[in-house]
């Protein structure tokens, strides 16, 4: 098989706040044999927008993103959310559309969430990590129920040395981010995250890892706040072997 | 009943402080969701009749004229009535019309969300009626003079010490000194009051779960079998209904009953399933000398053709509200109207308009844990997202938001600004952050940092630091 050529789609919030995620996804992807570019002209998904309402703003965005994420084999994205964005809610924006639609589909069809992509496309075999602890997982909602996420990042968990899981009770329940929902209705977010990190401090777990940034910084920040120990990161720090610096939220 | 919906922030904050409340929702938490998994992984083909349940639900909605025309003919040739109400006030009207040709008193009642709808109680107290709910939820808030919480389970944001203290206020003609610690005590309570109230009824209203066009049949599925006593022994029978119950044949509603005890409460069967056609037949034991339905509109034509219709294949089973994390935080009274949970966050807008039921599709994650588990796979969040779209177009949510949005978007579309603009955000985010590497309060963003501290970005975007090192090869 070729080389494949893979486009990295960032996500805004791995961009901004956690660098050692997209490059974490860079290292996994050639790894697995990947040639990985990283197009400049890329922002957002568009969801913030389309989840307000903001059809035409979505629109646009959706049109930049196609253009600058056609040309590769395969667009690749660090978060269920945003890879589920792409792949199942960008054709809808362009259904009808005889100039997009098809074009859309093209895409579309190429457009990956990290995990999934090295368990199921490129069929990773060995990591570079390891880490002496135990971790537990929590499946962030739109990976697990749009785009099926479950049993690949627990695979890959369990391919890392020394690790131990702790499933936490419920980890398929939200935990209460939804985007700006996490502001908009800030109360009602933390009734739904104060369950969440009760349940993950039951398992005892040193380690909280998930697939989607929006959810860590949420569930990071309410453990935080708690005055809770339990670190997090991204589940693609911990199989980079990327875990040198401060976890999300962590000491400098 | 009086729609609250617009005032839904300060409903939940009232619901998240009610301890009683937090309590009672705890075990919506749990007994639902793990009976329903039992049953439906039980059963190899409950995802393929989820299907078939969708199907037929669709093609009626889609020649719902015609299945509607032929149930009518049916309940006339078996010597029922059918009224059409357009509104609310029109079923109204219809349903006092006939309760006073029946020089009805009392009226007993089985559970219907449509009666809640219409708020026939409050009516018929108005006009001198008496109204007596016989599904022991109901009738335990119709005690305590609130609405239900749910749609299945109305009464599941009481406790048990709740509902003693309301039956000794309320039946002070028995033994002060009675025991009602069990909840069987309460049940047989509740029993022995409803007895002579169902044999004194004038007239007994029910909901109907289905109508059959091919029989005009309407059924009702109860555990209880308060319905039964409800639409047998009075002379009359009221049938309360909207127009998308219609289901073309008893296979169908065979079909569609198999998702719809196991989506609710986790049973294959509800305890009773009751089918009556028109009234009692000269060689009939018992039942009805009326037989009526009432089929009500009230806005649902206006769904049809639209990107909400899909919601009138809704059976009311309650699965979504019971997965759902919002109305576990805040219960159902908080969304304000007749209908709570995802299906509300949709139905609302639908029938009482989204300048006063916008709120409730805003006040969702997207989880789609409510999608997951309807037995007709209704896409409930995308019908929240498209109330926001009417909302958007509208301009409708508030200023503040729509600047916000605007001016990221403005952003968001121009990737060198964009870049540009976020290295800096970013840096001194970073910088306030300092070494503890979080922070505890940041401008604008305080509805995030009320509840948690917002984690410092590292400094440098990941496009600063790709693009410098190898950008060059992109």
């Amino acid at each position: 098989m070729k080389q494949p050529k893979v486009g990295l789609f960032v996500t805004c919030l791995v961009d901004l706040f956690r660098p050692n995620v997209g490059f974490s996804a860079v290292e996994l992807l050639e790894r697995a044999g990947c040639d990985v570019s990283v197009p400049p002209a890329q922002t957002c998904c568009g969801q913030p927008a389309y989840n307000s309402g903001d059809r035409a703003d979505t629109r646009a965005i959706a049109e930049l993103v196609i253009a600058a994420f056609e040309k590769f084999d395969f667009v690749v994205a660090p978060s269920g959310s945003c890879a589920a964005m792409l792949k199942k809610h960008y054709p809808e924006l362009f259904a009808g559309d005889d100039q997009w639609e098809e074009r859309c589909k093209q895409f579309s069809d190429k457009v990956f969430e990290l995990v999934s992509f090295l368990t199921d496309v490129v069929f990773l075999q060995d990591l570079p990590a390891r880490y002496d602890g135990t971790v537990t997982y929590h499946d962030s909602c739109s990976g697990l129920r749009e785009l099926g996420i479950a049993r690949q990042p627990r695979k890959l968990l369990n391919m890392v040395e020394g690790v131990e899981i702790k499933e936490m009770k419920d980890p398929d329940v939200c935990c209460g981010f939804g985007g700006t929902f996490c502001v908009k209705y800030a109360d009602i977010s933390n009734e739904i995250v104060g369950q969440k990190t009760a349940d993950i401090e039951n398992t005892g777990a040193d380690l909280l890892l998930a697939g989607d940034l929006g959810c860590l910084m949420n569930m990071a920040g309410k453990l935080q706040r708690e005055g809770k120990a339990t670190e997090v990161r991204h589940i693609a720090e911990l199989l980079a072997g990327r875990l040198d610096g401060p976890s999300i939220g962590g000491r400098k | 009943m009086k729609n609250t919906t617009p005032q839904f922030k300060s409903n939940a904050a009232e619901a998240l402080a009610d301890q009683q409340l937090q309590k009672a929702l705890g075990n919506v938490r749990v007994g639902f969701i793990e009976k329903r998994q039992i049953v439906a992984d039980a059963l190899p083909e409950f995802e393929a009749l989820r299907d078939n349940a969708r199907d037929i639900k669709n093609h009626t909605l889609a020649h719902l004229d015609l299945y509607l025309e032929a149930y009518c003919e049916k309940v006339e040739e078996s010597g029922g009535h059918v009224h059409w109400a357009q509104t609310a006030q029109d079923a109204r009207s219809i349903v006092l019309d006939i309760c006073r040709k029946a020089n009805a008193r009392t009226v007993t009642k089985g559970k219907s969300m449509i009666s809640e709808e219409i708020a026939i109680n409050d009516f018929l107290e108005e006009q001198g009626i008496e109204p007596v709910e016989t599904d022991l939820g109901e009738y335990i808030i119709q005690l305590r003079g609130e609405a239900p919480s749910h749609i299945i389970a109305p009464a599941v944001h009481v406790l048990k010490e709740q509902i003693e203290e309301d039956f000794r206020a309320e039946h002070s003609h028995l033994k002060a000194d009675r025991n009602l610690d069990e909840p069987e005590t309460l049940l047989d309570e509740a029993r022995t009051v409803l007895r002579q109230k169902f044999l004194d009824a004038d007239v007994g209203i029910t909901g109907a779960n289905f109508l059959v066009a091919e029989t005009g049949t309407s059924v009702i599925v109860t555990n209880e079998g308060n319905g039964d006593l409800t639409q047998t022994l009075p002379k009359v029978h009221i049938v309360l209904a909207s127009i998308e119950k219609i289901t073309p044949t008893l296979e169908d509603v065979s079909q569609i009953l198999r998702v719809l005890a196991r989506s609710a409460t986790g049973q294959e069967m509800s305890v009773y399933t009751t089918f009556s056609t028109g009234p009692r037949r000269e060689q009939d034991v018992d039942g009805p000398q009326e037989y009526h339905v009432v089929l009500l509109d009230n806005g649902r034509t206006n769904m049809i053709g639209t990107e909400f219709q899909d919601m009138l294949r809704c059976i009311r089973c309650g699965a979504c509200m019971n997965h759902c994390p919002v109305y576990h935080a805040v219960g159902g009274h908080a969304y304000g109207w007749v209908y709570p949970g995802p299906m509300g966050a949709v139905l609302t807008p639908s029938l009482e308009g989204v300048e006063k039921g916008g709120n409730l599709p805003n006040a969702s994650t997207f989880c789609g844990r409510c999608e997951s588990v309807c037995p007709m796979r209704i896409p409930l969040p995308k019908m929240m997202r498209h109330w926001r779209e009417r909302e958007f177009e509208r301009g409708l949510n508030p200023t503040v938001q729509r600047w916000g949005l605007k001016s990221w978007a403005w952003f968001a579309k121009r990737p060198r600004l964009y870049a540009l603009g976020s290295r800096l955000a970013m840096a001194s985010i970073a910088l306030l952050g300092g070494r503890k590497g979080r922070l505890s309060a940041l401008p604008l963003a305080g509805g995030w940092t009320k509840y948690r501290d917002l984690p410092a970005p590292e400094g440098k975007t990941f496009q600063q630091q790709w693009q410098s090192s190898r950008g060059a090869k992109s």
